[in-house]
């Protein structure tokens, strides 16, 4: 939305669209993105995604207000399965550049190890949440568990989803394909890793900083709080 | 209207591509069924909304034949009667025009009008569409489980959507929900689709500025679905949860039928947030594709240029911006703070300036326009009316005060139905008219078109003009049957029946529109290639229906805007977007 206002602020009514015809030397179109389709689309779905955790964090917040939120005390589990998210997102990156760089043993070590990690996040992931469990913190007992396991459910799946394209790509490495077939694919994929550990990131400092208990409702706000006098 | 001289180096190659490497499927399956072609998958997607809307109409004269004939039907029961208005809703909502607009109008004309040979991403699109059925699949089975469907209203609100007592509270729910949760990665896949194609894929000299209004309000409106979706999305996990695990998200500590719940805390209040943020901005959802498609149509059919072009863009995109800040209009009701009654208020008065813009511009396309007639076109100016109509009633609950009273009563339905379902529908209408002998290389039949038309405007103000009063009265709406309401007087049920009856009438003649697609299917005068003498690139193609690749080995270069028409001195009164600039001597219109 932002870059279509952008680019709109740049546009003037004034000009008459009948007489504004200019030489065409634009192969793929004039104002395309100098970019692959697949990158915008990535770009775009990205901006889908920023909608879906903006909108659960907002959710967070107005629910949090609700008198019977008993914040949940962060597993320290979650400290190493964030290590272990930017590790993946850091393997991710070297592979990137040696990508870049046309060496091929550095894509297959980078991918390999990058997916390594992100397996290691999520299986420490489930941990977590089997932890909770174990420790009486069911889903149903208060909204900040709820909160809890629907946002790591999400951004696990997620991940799931960037581990399937992981796993196309790292099947072609390993088929042995030149490193120019693999290099769309791996920078897509570091974006993507890239965008996923600054979301849980986001989400972990969330859940690091909510008061233990919480009571912001005003009269002001008790309408968008949603909580009956 | 004046040209200015042209540089020779627009003068360039187009864009060719080996036979090859179009896309070429050799089996029945492989074209018709699974297939990679956008304009097949927007039949597939339009004959599936189509369908589904049918079941809805079917729906909405069951209610209707209620509320005209109370207690005379056996099998129209309280609890069925909101079934029915809960799935009519939403069915016609999301269901049909969100999927007909977008998926069906978008596949079909976007790589045609953009001249691209398919989208981006073909084989994402194919996946699209299958969702989405199976999401309409889903949705209709719900008719079919115990409890049957839900009956929670279309706005599903909590809690008594998942309460005892309310009919589907169990299953119907559950699969309302989780069919709307793949409705919406169907969309997300087919609206990345289309966002993409229309930055990346267009053809030489398509400028963003020179691209048909229609592309300009799928493109803004596929922009809005992709953000607007998620709080849909997220708000039918939650309530998912509440259902199946008793989670409390959304429902607040309860006793239903005198036992205590085991909920605690949720906030109503928040799912109505959520389900409007996606909600308002769906309006436009709606609204865009048609007022970009019924520019267009009036500009075609009245052979003369678009009025304001530019401004009508900005128009799209300052609508598109505004109706993500007036969500909570609608929840007024909900004991709001004032202070938010008075923004939401405000920002929903300022989206009707824009709006308000593209009404002058159409009106001022038709001004002295060689207005032809057809059917397409009396279905635009019969939008045009409507629209102005359900805007207006717009005003009235945009405010709070005026808002409070009449909320409950059916001049909401009427509102909402003008301005949403009655305008969309007939640039639906208008649409399908103009482009059905693209799609099928036939004409649809004149005459069964004018009746269909007339039959259906004024039978739609027939239905939804009484239905104004009858909110005055204070006739509630989503009611089974009006009982001990004194207030309202015995002559509201007659005006009911004359609704009831209009409705009927309004609901038999699509009847005569499905027969007008299939018989002209065979037997419709062969259309050619551009038989409205249309500008846009759609319409030169050198197949009707186009082949698969759309325009054959070489793509078509753009060297102006869609809407030169009548222009002064040229041959005839229409230029195609392909045409280059001629140097014919004596020709003044351009050199």
């Amino acid at each position: 939305m932002a870059t279509v206002v952008w680019w709109l602020v740049r546009q003037t009514i004034n000009v008459r669209p009948w007489i504004a015809q200019r030489p065409i030397d634009n192969v793929y179109g004039d104002g395309a993105l100098s970019l692959p389709p697949v990158k915008v689309g990535l770009g775009v779905f990205l901006a889908v995604a920023t909608s879906l955790f903006a909108l659960l964090i907002s959710a967070y917040f107005m629910r949090m207000a609700g008198a019977d939120w008993t914040t949940l005390a962060v597993p320290r589990g979650l400290w190493l399965n964030t290590a272990a998210l930017t590790l993946s997102s850091v393997a991710m990156q070297w592979t990137r550049v040696a990508a870049r760089r046309g060496r091929i043993d550095g894509v297959r070590i980078g991918l390999i190890a990058g997916g390594i990690f992100t397996f290691c996040f999520l299986a420490g992931q489930l941990w977590v949440w089997q932890q909770l469990n174990a420790s009486g913190y069911f889903v149903a007992a208060n909204p900040a568990n709820a909160f809890f396991y629907l946002l790591t459910a999400l951004h696990g799946l997620h991940l799931l989803g960037g581990l399937w394209v992981w796993g196309k790509t790292t099947a072609k490495v390993a088929r042995g394909v030149e490193v120019g077939a693999v290099r769309l694919s791996v920078e897509l994929c570091t974006v993507y890793w890239h965008y996923l550990l600054l979301v849980w990131l986001v989400l972990f400092a969330l859940l690091l900083s909510t008061p233990p208990r919480q009571s912001s409702c005003t009269p002001d706000t008790i309408a968008i709080c949603g909580v009956t006098k | 209207m004046s040209y200015v001289a042209h540089d020779e180096s627009a003068f360039v190659r187009p864009a060719e591509v080996e036979e090859a490497e179009l896309y070429h499927p050799k089996t029945f399956i492989g074209k018709y069924i699974w297939s990679q072609d956008a304009k097949v998958i927007g039949v597939q997607y339009a004959i599936t909304a189509i369908a589904v809307g049918l079941v809805a109409l079917v729906l909405s004269g069951i209610m209707r034949l209620q509320l005209g004939f109370p207690h005379t039907f056996s099998f129209i029961n309280p609890s069925n009667y909101l079934q029915f208005v809960t799935m009519h809703g939403m069915i016609m909502v999301i269901y049909l025009l969100t999927a007909l607009f977008l998926g069906g109008f978008g596949n079909y004309l976007i790589p045609l009008m953009i001249g691209a040979r398919d989208m981006v991403f073909p084989y994402v699109n194919m996946i699209s569409y299958w969702v989405y059925l199976f999401a309409v699949l889903l949705l209709m089975a719900s008719f079919f489980v115990p409890g049957g469907s839900t009956g929670a209203g279309w706005t599903l609100y909590p809690p008594q959507a998942i309460l005892e007592g309310t009919p589907g509270a169990h299953l119907g729910i559950i699969l309302m929900l989780v069919s709307l949760a793949f409705f919406i990665i169907g969309f997300t896949m087919g609206g990345l689709n289309y966002v993409v194609t229309v930055l990346q894929a267009r053809t030489r000299g398509m400028t963003l500025m020179r691209l048909p209004l229609t592309i300009w309000g799928i493109f803004m409106a596929t922009i809005l679905a992709l953000l607007a979706f998620p709080a849909l999305f997220v708000s039918a996990i939650m309530m998912t949860l509440d259902q199946t695990l008793g989670t409390s998200f959304f429902i607040p500590a309860l006793v239903s039928r005198g036992e205590h719940l085991d909920y605690s805390g949720g906030s109503p209040i928040l799912f109505q947030h959520l389900f409007w943020f996606f909600g308002h901005p769906e309006v436009y959802i709606v609204a865009l594709p048609a007022f970009g498609i019924v520019s267009d149509l009036i500009a075609v059919h009245a052979r003369k240029n678009i009025f304001g072009y530019r401004m009508m863009v900005w128009a799209i995109v300052a609508i598109g911006g505004l109706s993500f800040i007036v969500w909570a209009h609608h929840m007024y009701v909900s004991g709001m703070n004032p202070y938010f009654g008075f923004f939401f208020a405000t920002t929903t008065l300022i989206i009707a300036v824009p709006t308000a813009l593209k009404v002058y511009n159409w009106v001022l396309t038709l001004w002295r326009g060689n207005i032809h007639f057809t059917v397409p076109m009396l279905f635009a100016i019969g939008f045009i009316f409507t629209f102005v109509n359900g805007g207006l009633t717009g005003l009235f609950l945009g405010n709070v005060p005026i808002d409070l009273p009449l909320s409950k009563t059916m001049f909401v339905v009427a509102h909402f139905h003008m301005v949403m379902a009655v305008s969309p529908v007939l640039v639906v209408f208008g649409a399908i008219y103009h482009w059905y002998p693209k799609v099928t290389g036939r004409m649809l039949n004149d005459s069964i078109g004018k009746f269909h038309f007339w039959v259906t405007f004024l039978g739609t103000y027939a239905i939804y003009f009484p239905m104004h009063y009858l909110g005055f009265l204070g006739v509630p709406r989503r009611y089974y049957a009006i009982q001990n309401l004194d207030f309202i007087p015995p002559s509201a049920q007659s005006l009911n029946v004359v609704i009831t009856i209009a409705a009927l009438v309004v609901g038999a003649v699509q009847l005569v529109f499905l027969y007008n697609l299939v018989w002209s299917y065979f037997k419709g005068k062969p259309s050619g290639d551009n038989p409205w003498q249309a500008t846009t690139l759609e319409w030169q193609t050198a197949h009707t229906p186009p082949t698969h690749g759309n325009f054959g080995s070489t793509l078509p270069v753009v060297y102006r805007w869609a809407y030169d028409f009548s222009v002064p001195g040229a041959e005839t009164d229409f230029i195609p977007q392909n045409q280059p600039p001629s140097k014919k001597a004596g020709s003044t219109e351009e050199t």
